[in-house]
């Protein structure tokens, strides 16, 4: 039998005894139904999920409904929206009592006196012409000016196709206010003429993140094997899509067979019953979906798999590592 | 007592292999004080399966817990057995 100590040095067995025992258990709310901006592509509003139902206003409640969700196990809560700043006190709710992750898109500054260690997220999606014709105005400029120097701040970059050749000066202008960045790719839910990815362009965008991360280690918080998962939707020869996606709300999952998958999660709709069917879009065409932290929690999940070979079990714990400094397990 | 802890570890093997595919490796030959995570790479799903399958074959609840503290399968076969000595 194949053990993990025959596959791994001294220093790479460190790395995986400090994750294994982590046992991150995340679920994900939308905080609200409303948001400050309106993106071209924004899964929340084209799938209609902000009209799935009306959001608690009632603050008492979702501090109980916090308390729940702790005895369910939960031990990561990942806030988005609509916006999440929009409404602090509900944001506040999940903070005081549990590790917790806030994407906004940054126009609204977090209070760092009343959210000290929170670490948020800052959506980015691409360069200034970019964000103008997707959402409508360059957020960098304000969400730059917020969150400056920040240690518990990062920019979630989403790339477009339009972004190739283009991603070392948003680096290095995240790089220039003291930020780190984790990279994504754009799913277009909306169809936007353009912005959907062909099979070249994903190569070359794989190579381009490679370099990004060989260039900047300290400012991209990413491994190699993540690039290749998200550009290829593939893990160890397996393709990604429904059938293996861990990010899969629990209660509503009839896969059968059922797939390895994120223990416990659901993803919450902002009435604090319903529940979405995913971390993402309701209607994402699955074998399209580029999400990224599905991709990761996919190789997360399955670990024996990578219990093969000494490099599957390194890009294993690449992922694992980078997931678990992007939502504070470990440090950056 | 021995002898039926020797079985509850021989059987546990036999479940942990079956259940998680593991190859190269018999309910005989595996190390009962190997380190689960650390070493096979159990995660917290494949603990979950096994307990399901030793709830059903020992009628005992295993809390969720307690699998941070199910480590080895000796350790496995004593909390079975400590279970089991306590519901009678
Ligand atoms: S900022 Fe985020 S939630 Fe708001 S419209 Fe854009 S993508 Fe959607
Ligand atoms: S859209 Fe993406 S995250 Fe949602 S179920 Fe499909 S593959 Fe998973």
């Amino acid at each position: 039998m194949i053990t993990v100590s025959s596959l791994l040095d001294d220093h790479w067995y460190e790395r995986y005894k400090k994750i294994s025992k982590l046992n991150i258990r995340s679920s994900i709310y939308d905080v609200t139904d409303r948001c400050n901006l309106r993106c071209k592509g924004c899964f929340f509003f084209s799938s209609g999920e902000h009209e799935v139902a009306s959001e608690e206003k009632d603050v008492d409640k979702w501090h109980s409904f916090v308390e729940k969700e702790m005895d369910r196990g939960v031990n990561l809560a990942i806030l988005i929206g609509g916006e999440p700043t929009l409404c602090l006190d509900r944001v506040e709710a999940f903070y005081k009592r549990l590790p917790t992750f806030c994407a906004t898109n940054g126009l609204i500054k977090v209070p760092r006196d009343r959210f000290p260690d929170m670490m948020v997220g800052i959506s980015l999606w691409g360069d200034a012409e970019d964000e103008t014709i997707l959402r409508g105005k360059d957020t960098f400029k304000i969400s730059s000016a917020n969150y400056q120097g920040d240690p518990h701040a990062y920019y979630l970059y989403t790339i477009t196709p339009k972004q190739l050749g283009k991603t070392e000066k948003i680096v290095r202008k995240i790089q220039d206010v003291g930020l780190k960045v984790q990279m994504q790719l754009l799913s277009n839910d909306e169809d936007v003429d353009g912005f959907s990815w062909q099979p070249d362009e994903l190569v070359a965008i794989r190579a381009e993140m490679d370099d990004m991360l060989d260039k900047y280690p300290e400012t991209v918080i990413s491994c190699k094997y993540y690039h290749e998962i998200i550009t290829t939707g593939k893990m160890l020869d397996r393709p990604f899509g429904w059938m293996e996606c861990p990010s899969v709300t629990e209660p509503i999952d009839n896969r059968e067979p059922r797939p390895r998958r994120l223990t416990n999660f659901i993803r919450w709709s902002s009435d604090l019953h319903t529940m979405h069917r995913c971390c993402t879009s309701e209607t994402r065409d699955c074998s399209t979906c580029k999400d990224g932290a599905a991709h990761m929690s996919w190789v997360m999940v399955n670990k024996r798999a990578h219990i093969k070979t000494t490099k599957d079990l390194q890009n294993w714990i690449e992922v694992y590592e980078m997931f678990a400094k992007l939502y504070q397990f470990i440090p950056w | 007592m021995s002898n039926d802890i020797n079985q509850t570890i021989t059987r546990i093997a036999e479940i942990i292999i079956n259940e998680l595919k593991l190859e190269d490796v018999t309910a005989e030959t595996f190390d009962a004080d190997l380190d689960l995570v650390n070493e096979v790479g159990i995660d917290s799903m494949d603990m979950a399966t096994v307990a399901l399958f030793l709830r059903d074959e020992y009628e005992i609840q295993i809390d969720e817990d307690d699998y941070p503290k199910l480590t080895t399968v000796r350790i496995i076969a004593q909390y079975i057995d400590n279970k089991r000595n306590s519901n009678e």
